[in-house]
């Protein structure tokens, strides 16, 4: 039990997806610039993750059990992308308000990699059903923190009179440099 | 003429990673040194110009509803030799680059650029394409290394330049990725728009 509390802990904060391992980059530069996208991002992703790190972990034991372990990359994706789609279907159909809030961002989660790398991470670490739901939830929820931290961050940022050179992306970088100190601070809390 | 413009718009104009901002995940990730970065920029560009020549191969017999999934597929068939190419001949540089050579599928900047040039344009030109912008990474990813192992350990590409006097240990910690292509992308915008000024007063 405490093992599995130390991998949602150590995913959540020690080694945070975005700001020590630097996985899902490009949507967190990408809908950080208002608070609102940013929690939508954050929880679809979240929700991507969560289910399909169950999906992957069952198609990881079928790949192992027929050696084809050769073929991870191109089944994972693949598996991941058509879940993806599925979801979106769904949601268009069962939940239009659900749709509406995490719709846009869904098409967005295929090519997002902390999805493909949580899921390959599970693999190569040989988890559990449990330890890699808890694994991908820590990460997601580090994603969303993330994003909501760096929201906030940016909302304000657009009121300061910036360097030309400096507008967009270049202070987004350096913000994020600062965040990651930040989240350095959290380093040697737990060792797996 | 404009094959030429094809291969070399990706160094500097349309440069993926400073201009476009994509692909951004190995880029910050691997580039602890100037050779991790090489490798990586090499192996993406090997990636991105193979899947950019079937792509356009095969482009007028996809049919366009499910293009995304087969792009996909074709990528990370290629992916996969990429990784097994490596794990065969370049061992130590496949263990330290890890989990980011699978992740090269889902590298925006090759997706980016089977949707955006070679679904769309001749076999010969998205290969110059894929071949400039994946030498543009490169690029990128070996000048981001290199000021990154210059200032955290004193070195370049292994070679020492001042030794361990003035090392700035945080540049070799992620604060330090972050940092570096800040500054970076900051002056390739100053330089961007020093030369649009210079182009308006002609």
């Amino acid at each position: 039990m405490s093992r599995i509390f130390l991998i949602l802990l150590s995913a959540l904060l020690v080694n945070n997806y975005v700001f020590i391992k630097f996985l899902g980059i490009c949507p967190f530069l990408g809908v950080s610039k208002k608070m609102d996208t940013a929690v939508g991002m954050g929880f679809a992703a979240t929700f991507v993750l969560v289910m399909s790190s169950v999906i992957t972990w069952f198609v990881n034991i079928i790949l192992v059990k027929m050696g084809l372990e050769f073929l991870t990359i191109i089944t994972f994706i693949l598996v991941i992308a058509t879940f993806v789609q599925f979801v979106e279907l769904f949601l268009r159909k069962n939940s239009p308000g659900l749709y509406e809030a995490l719709g846009i961002y869904l098409p967005l989660i295929t090519t997002n990699c902390i999805i493909l790398g949580v899921a390959i991470l599970n693999a190569q670490q040989s988890y559990s059903l449990l330890e890699s739901v808890f694994h991908a939830l820590g990460a997601g929820l580090g994603f969303l923190l993330a994003l909501v931290i760096f929201a906030g961050m940016r909302e304000r940022l657009e009121l300061y009179d910036l360097p030309k050179p400096f507008e967009g992306v270049p202070i987004a970088l350096i913000l994020a440099s600062i965040m990651s100190m930040a989240f350095m601070g959290f380093q040697g809390l737990i060792r797996l | 003429m404009s094959s030429l413009k094809e291969f070399s718009k990706g160094f500097f104009k349309e440069n993926p990673t400073y201009v476009q901002v994509l692909g951004m995940c190995p880029t910050l990730a691997v580039t602890t040194s100037a050779l991790n970065g090489l490798g990586m920029g090499l192996a993406t560009t090997a990636v991105l110009t193979m899947s950019n020549i079937v792509i356009s191969a095969i482009r007028k017999a996809v049919p366009k509803n499910i293009r995304i999934p087969i792009f996909i597929t074709v990528i990370a068939s290629f992916v996969t030799i990429v990784d097994m190419l490596m794990h065969a001949f370049t061992y130590d540089l496949w263990k330290t680059l890890g989990l980011f050579i699978p992740l090269i599928v889902v590298n925006c900047l090759i997706m980016g650029r089977a949707e955006a040039f070679a679904s769309r344009n001749s076999i010969g030109k998205s290969m110059l394409d894929g071949l400039g912008m994946g030498l543009g990474f490169t690029g990128s990813l070996v000048l981001l290394g290199s000021v990154r192992e210059l200032l955290g350990s004193g070195t370049v590409f292994g070679l020492e330049l001042w030794g361990k006097k003035f090392n700035i240990f945080l540049m070799i910690l992620p604060p330090g990725a972050y940092m570096t292509l800040g500054l970076l992308a900051a002056l390739f915008a100053y330089i961007g728009i020093t030369r649009k000024k210079r182009g308006g007063s002609k």
